[in-house]
Formats: C-alpha cells, structure tokens, sequence
C-alpha cells in the first residue's frame, strides 16, 4: 500500500485523538506497517476544531504530516469547515451526519453516518462514536485490517467496556460497508 | 585558630580571603562546633554554597563540597537531598545570594520542607563587589549603590521563611557567638526546612560607609541593635524599626519531603509485589 | 538474547523510555511547552523503579538540582523548551566547567521570547552550542524520529558519562509530539560512570594526569573533595594562575576534540551517487528525505546527510562531500544557523543553496526540492 493520509476532525472531547493513536496502532504494532500520528495542540486543542492525523505506509515515512489527506473524518460542522479544504479532491470523506449538515458537493465520496447515534442505540453509550468512526474507517478505507484494529480498541478500552468498543467497532464496520456498497453503486450510475 | 576546629578546616586553603574583623569567620567556627555537637557523621555530609564572601566558607571546610553559582546553592542542595536522601546537606549562603538572586529557592525550599539548613551570613551588603545594598540592608544605610541613603525596606528572613512553612527558624548575630553553634546544631538535627540568620559585620564595606569603620564598633552596633524575642514582643512596630530580634521564632515536626518521597517509593513497590502476586493467582 | 516490545509512542515518551534504560534516576524540571510529557511521565515512572522526582520552582532551579544530583552520582536529567532553555544557560556553563554528566533536553519551539509555543523551530541550535558565557565543551544531539529520539536518549547519557560533560538533546516539536512505533530494548544495561579507583586524600577531581576525563567520586564516599564554577586547579580549588587556567581550558577542548571519532555521527543517504547534497536535522531531514526521493524520480542526483550530531559539529564529513558534490542545500527551521558551519567546512568547494523558514511550520518538501533543482541548473 502506498502512503495513506488520514486526518479525523471533531472537537474537543470526542476521543479523536485517540481514535487516531489507535489507528496508528493498528496499522503499526498488528499490521505491521509503518505509521506516524500528530495532532493539533494548545489552545486549539481545547474546544473548537482539533484534529488527529495518521500517515500509514508500506514504506518508512520522511515527512510526518498530512499534506493533502486520502481521507477525512469530521465529527462537527466547524471541524468540516476549517480542514475541508485539506482533502484531496478525489478523497473520502466521513461525517457525523447528525452535526455535520452542510457538506459542498465533491467529487469523491462522502459517506455521511449518523456515528453518535449508532454509538448511543447499538453500542450503548455516545462516548464510544470515536470507535464507531474507526469501524467506518476501516471498512471504508481497507488501510488496517479489522484484526489489527480490534486487537488495538481493545489493548486502549478501559476494563469492563470491552464488549462495547468491540460492539462499536463492528457496529461501524457494518453500518459503512453497507452504505458503502449504497453509495460506489450510486456513483457507477 | 582554636586547635579543636583544625581538623574541620583544610588548613592548606588557609588564610580565607575575608578582611581582618569580617564576621563570617565567627560564623564558620560556629557552625563547625554546632557539627562536631550534632553527632552527624561527616562522611554524609554535604556543605553547598553559591557566590559571596561567606559562600567561600564552603572551600575551608574539610567535607565534600560544592560551590555552586550565585543565588542558585539551594537548588543544588534540593538536587542532592532529593536523589540522595541519606545525605546531611547544608547550605552556606549570604544574604545577597539567598534572598535577592536566590530568594526563590529559599522559599520555595522552606515550602517543600526539604531536610536541608541553610545558614545565612546575613552581613547586609554585597561586600564580593565592594558594598552595594542587598535585601536586608537597613533602611537609611549608605552604601555603594545608596550614597543619598537606601531608601527601600529590608527583608525579615525568619519571617520570610516562616511564613513559607520551614520547621525550624532562628536569628542570632557574631556579637552572641556563642549563640551560633547552638542554633545551628538545632536545625542540623531538625528532619525538615531549617534556617539559621546569623546578623555578621562587614566593617570594611558596610561599617565604612556608616561610621562604623572599625569591627569593635560594628559589633558595638550588633549589640546595642539586638533585641531578645521576649524583650520584642513587648515593644511596638516603631520601636522595633531597624532591630534584630533574636531567638528560635520556629521549632516543629512537619513531613519531610525526601522522606514522604521515600514512602511513596516503598508505596509503588509494594503495589507492584502485590500485583505481581494477584498476577501469579 | 535482544528482547524488544513494539510500542507506538510519542518522542517525548520515547526520550523517558530511553532515560530509564540509560539508568535516569532522578529528574528535576519546570513545566514547559513541548516538552512538558516527559516532566509528567518522569513522574509517574522515576518512584516506581526506585527513582525520584521533583518539580522545581523555576528554570534554573531545576538545572541546579540536576547537577547536585549528579555530583551525589545520580543519573540526572531535566527537559525544557526555548525560553527555559535560556534560562538554563548559566548553570549549564557551571556543569560543563565542573564536568557534571547530565543530559539537558531541549524540544525546540518557535522562538524568540515565547514565540509560537506548541509549533515546531530549530532556532536553539547555535545556543545549544554558544548560549553560556565563557569557552566550554559541549556534545548536542539532534533526533529525527521518535525511534531516534530513544536512542539518542541513551547515547546522551553514554556520552556525558564517557566524556563528564552535558549534553544536550536538541529535538524539536514536531519529533517530540508526533507519535511512531518504536522497539523498546529490555535488555540494556545502565551506563556506568567512571568512579576513581584512588583512595581519599591521593583523589585529585581534575586530575589531568592520566588523560582526558578525569574519573569522578561521588558525595558521601569520603573523598570530602571541593568542586567550584572558579577557574579551578587538578584539586578543584580556585585558581587564577595563567598557566593552570590555560591547562584546563585546554584539556577542556580537548577532551571532546580529540575524541570525535567517538562521538561525531551522521547518517547519509545516497551520497554515493549525489551531485547535491542536502543538510538537514531533526524533523527537517523527514522533509528533505521526501525532496530526494522525489528529485531522483526526476532524474536529478540527491543526496541527504543528516548529522546526529550537531555539536561538535561533522566538518570532515562536510569537507569530504564538498569535494564531491556540486552543491549543498541547507534546510534548517530557522532563520540560517548551522548553514555558517556547512559554509566554514566547504571551504568554498561548491555552490550553496538554502532553505530557512521560521514561522512555526515543518519546512515543506517541496521548498528543498525547488532548490536541489536550482542546484543542477
């Protein structure tokens, strides 16, 4: 695979900086490949947009931060706003569909899910939408393997709520394979 | 030199740079009798001093020792306390280095109560550089940065580090020298902050400036400037304008930082013994 | 047998990791901007393997304290950024007088004064070598991964052990924040310091009698020996003799100059080959490997050293490659400072081009490219 850039994009709050250190995880440590993660720090980090981005690789990889991303993720309206701009043009794009309501036409896909909601309903708690997203990600992406990255929610989940990360994980997974399906049809015709 | 301080001297180090009727002689052999009273063992003991007259003490005397750079000893002292618990350290300061360049880390050293006993040779003036005010200069004093009379108000260094939490506190002055060795032994004993303000002359600089000219008439002025706790606490603030007030101000049992530190070290590894156990179930 | 465990960290977490390995025991610092994980992670990790912490009142306390631990014969290390760094500089030049191993980290942020706080420079790289008054010895190293930046962690504290002298962790934010996966060793054995074999009274602290390094004794082991930041003689007393002055100042040099072999490192990348060689350290190699990648896809010969070791600074090797190449192109995130090395070791034997920004951001690798395809024109 070459050089994947991911950056996922929230506010403050939603665990998007893990979902990010997990991703890395994942791809790194149980996938075995190379990948790097950074993220936005200071004041921009609390409240407002913040943002995790993750490089994943066959290859080493020399400069560390995304220049024009393969994928975003945005988890709200004004994270969307402020690093739309950072997609490729044929990138994918995932919101949270239930913050995000403006999305400007594209040529690449957007997938738009309604990850808090299905956090809340078929996971059982909203905080786990940053796994929900990862599921989506790696369905949407194929960049790690569903393996590596339940082996990574799992290593991160705090003891007791395994069974819900791991829920969330697939619960994301399916949710987007199936839209994906929905949407590549769609973009045939 | 009263043969009885020989061996706690290098001898080859000797004549001190001091002038003839400096005060921190007086204070050096205090110390050294209070040390050979302490029943500490010298072998653990580390003698710390910045930069000044009185931080060159710490090349005299026969012990490990380091003089460090100026206003900052307290920091190496915490350095060396806190890795190495077991240590004595000790700390020979002025009143320039630990109250102005170094004032930071004398109160936030008493904060911490770390186990250390910082002697002050509190001579009012930087007399290294020739006299200029230092932050316990008394108000009015000439000296060679106030010609027209220094015009701010000194530092109380036992108040000063009282109020910052040390656990043992006291003043006394080169005229009550047989004072020295007895306070000075008290916070060398003391597990925790202590703090020792010896009030010494420097008739060359100081004196000089303030018709004192000779050291009998500093130490007259030590003297007739002295005012015991009890006597103090019977007078007014006006009254007590431009004293030392002398005596243990502070004397009291608080957690020592290292040895807190030491606990929570023996905390962490019986947890981990513990889990290892629970592991093995 | 080598046992490693794979683990995906930030360089801030890589430097403690590499710290405890050298055998880091006692850790004083000040909260500062990037560099502050590695305060909170000494922290947590020091008192579980016997190790202490101590958060300072400021700076300079906290370098103060490093050095008092050292002489008590802990190993003893303090993380700052920029400002701090400034702060630093005296004591610094007293641990580089008296010969105190000790390792100082600075994670290079946008400067001058408080600058861009959580953004990326390497504008301390001339400081690291020259920001205390005074001549002195002084070893700087440069990490450009978060794999480096553990293993230059240890290297430090081998080198100031090996050569009683600080040493100084130049990283910048964007290496000590960003995170990779590392293999964490676990076989490694602490670096040990060189403690004289002489008994009391016959121990001379600097005694430059049987080379370079003069092996230590440690506080509380009855040497009851004197160190002073004074120009000092073999015993550790003050001096102002002429001729002990110049012996010291001397040997001081020397000890680092006549061991280069031993310290200096650098790492190439299609050298061999190269019609233009890039400089570049720290996060900026990332960048200038992606610009000689990207310049051989167009046919054009580039190559890449990138020094480990700032200071002393590789002038051989920049003399040698100056014979060869036919132009160097120096990236740096600042405003142009090893760039007067680059050009002092070229002897003028080939063109120069140059790549400096200082506005918080990574050097692009496109900037770089644009000037190794100038380079060729």
């Amino acid at each position: 695979m070459p050089k994947y850039e991911l950056r996922l994009s929230g506010s403050g709050g939603q665990g998007l900086i893990l979902a990010g250190i997990m991703l890395g995880e994942a791809a790194s440590i149980y996938d075995n490949k190379e990948a790097t993660q950074s993220q936005s720090y200071g004041p921009e980090a609390r409240g407002g947009a913040s943002r995790s981005e993750v490089i994943i690789s066959d290859k080493p990889i020399d400069f560390p931060k995304v220049r024009q991303a393969d994928f975003m993720l945005s988890m709200t309206q004004e994270s969307y706003d402020k690093y739309i701009s950072g997609l490729r043009e044929e990138g994918v794009l995932l919101t949270d569909s239930f913050f995000v309501t403006k999305v400007k036409p594209r040529t690449g896909p957007v997938y738009s899910m309604d990850l808090t909601k299905i956090a809340a309903e078929k996971a059982g708690k909203k905080i786990v939408a940053n796994v929900v997203s990862l599921g989506a990600i790696v369905a949407l992406t194929n960049v790690v393997s569903l393996e590596a990255m339940k082996k990574a929610v799992l290593d991160r989940a705090p003891s007791g709520t395994e069974e819900m990360n791991l829920k969330a994980l697939e619960e994301g997974y399916n949710a987007a394979l199936e839209l994906k399906g929905k949407i590549l049809q769609e973009m045939k015709k | 030199m009263n043969r009885m301080y020989e061996d706690y001297y290098r001898m080859d180090r000797m004549p001190t740079i001091w002038c003839p009727g400096c005060g921190n002689g007086i204070v050096l052999n205090g110390f050294i009798e209070a040390f050979k009273n302490s029943g500490l063992d010298r072998k653990n003991t580390v003698i710390v001093s910045g930069i000044g007259c009185s931080s060159r003490s710490a090349l005299y005397l026969d012990f490990d020792t380091i003089h460090t750079t100026h206003g900052r000893a307290i920091s190496f002292a915490t350095g060396i306390k806190q890795s190495r618990p077991e240590l004595n350290v000790v700390v020979l300061t002025g009143d320039g280095d630990c109250s102005a360049i170094g004032g930071n880390h004398l109160i936030h050293a008493a904060r911490r109560n770390i186990d250390l006993t910082v002697v002050c040779y509190n001579n009012s003036t930087y007399g290294m550089t020739n006299g200029q005010y230092s932050p316990t200069t008394p108000t009015g004093s000439i000296t060679a940065t106030s010609m027209y009379g220094f015009m701010e108000s000194p530092f109380d260094l036992c108040k000063l580090v009282e109020a910052a939490g040390a656990t043992y506190v006291a003043r006394t002055t080169t005229f009550h020298a047989k004072m020295i060795p007895m306070m000075i032994k008290n916070a060398l004993l003391k597990k925790g902050f202590s703090f020792v303000d010896c009030i010494a002359q420097c008739p060359t600089y100081f004196g000089r400036k303030n018709k004192m000219s000779t050291p009998a008439d500093m130490m007259k002025w030590i003297r007739d400037s002295s005012v015991n706790k009890k006597t103090a606490e019977t007078m007014s603030e006006s009254e007590l304008a431009g004293k030392f007030v002398i005596g243990e101000f502070v004397n009291k049992e608080k957690p020592e930082l290292t040895a807190e530190y030491t606990k929570l070290v023996e905390r962490l590894k019986l947890k981990e013994k513990e889990g290892a156990a629970y592991a093995k179930v | 047998m080598k046992m490693v465990k794979n683990k995906f960290m930030q360089g801030n977490a890589a430097c403690v990791e590499g710290a405890i390995s050298a055998g880091l025991k006692f850790y004083a610092g000040y909260p500062i901007t990037p560099s502050t994980e590695i305060a909170e992670l000494c922290a947590e990790k020091l008192p579980k393997i016997g190790g202490r912490f101590i958060q300072m009142e400021d700076e300079i306390a906290s370098m103060g304290a490093v050095i008092g631990a050292s002489f008590a014969g802990v190993m003893s290390m303090t993380a700052t950024s920029g400002p701090g760094f400034s702060l630093k500089q005296e004591n610094l030049g007293y641990a580089s007088f008296v010969e105190a191993p000790c390792v100082v980290v600075n994670v290079m942020r946008s400067g001058p004064s408080t600058g861009l706080p959580t953004s990326p420079a390497q504008s301390d790289v001339m400081q690291a070598k020259w920001g205390t008054h005074g001549d002195h010895p002084i070893i700087v190293l440069c990490p450009d991964s978060v794999k480096s930046m553990y293993e230059l962690t240890i290297r430090a504290f081998e080198l100031s052990e090996e050569f009683r002298v600080p040493v100084i962790l130049a990283a910048d934010e964007v290496i000590a924040h960003m995170r990779e996966a590392i293999e964490i060793r676990d076989d490694l054995k602490p670096v040990q310091r060189r403690y004289t074999t002489k008994k009391p009274g016959e121990f001379k602290p600097y005694d430059d009698s049987e080379g370079l390094v003069p092996p230590m004794a440690k506080f509380g082991d009855g040497y009851r020996f004197n160190t002073t930041g004074l120009m000092h003689d073999t015993e550790g007393f003050p001096t102002s003799d002429p001729v002990k002055s110049q012996k010291l100042q001397d040997r001081l040099r020397d000890k680092i100059e006549k061991n280069l072999e031993k310290i200096v490192s650098v790492k190439t990348y299609n050298m061999d080959d190269a019609e233009v060689a890039v400089f570049a350290y720290g996060s900026t190699a990332r960048s200038a490997m992606a610009a000689i990648v990207e310049a051989r896809s167009n046919g054009v010969k580039a190559g890449l050293i990138v020094p480990e070791t700032l200071w002393p600074f590789p002038e051989k090797i920049i003399s040698m490659y100056a014979e060869k190449v036919k132009a160097f192109v120096v990236a740096e995130m600042n405003m142009g400072q090893m760039v007067y090395e680059v050009e002092r070791c070229m002897h003028g034997k080939a063109k120069l081009l140059t790549v400096f920004q200082a506005n918080g951001e990574l050097i692009k690798p496109e900037l770089i490219l644009n000037r190794i395809k100038e380079a060729v024109k």
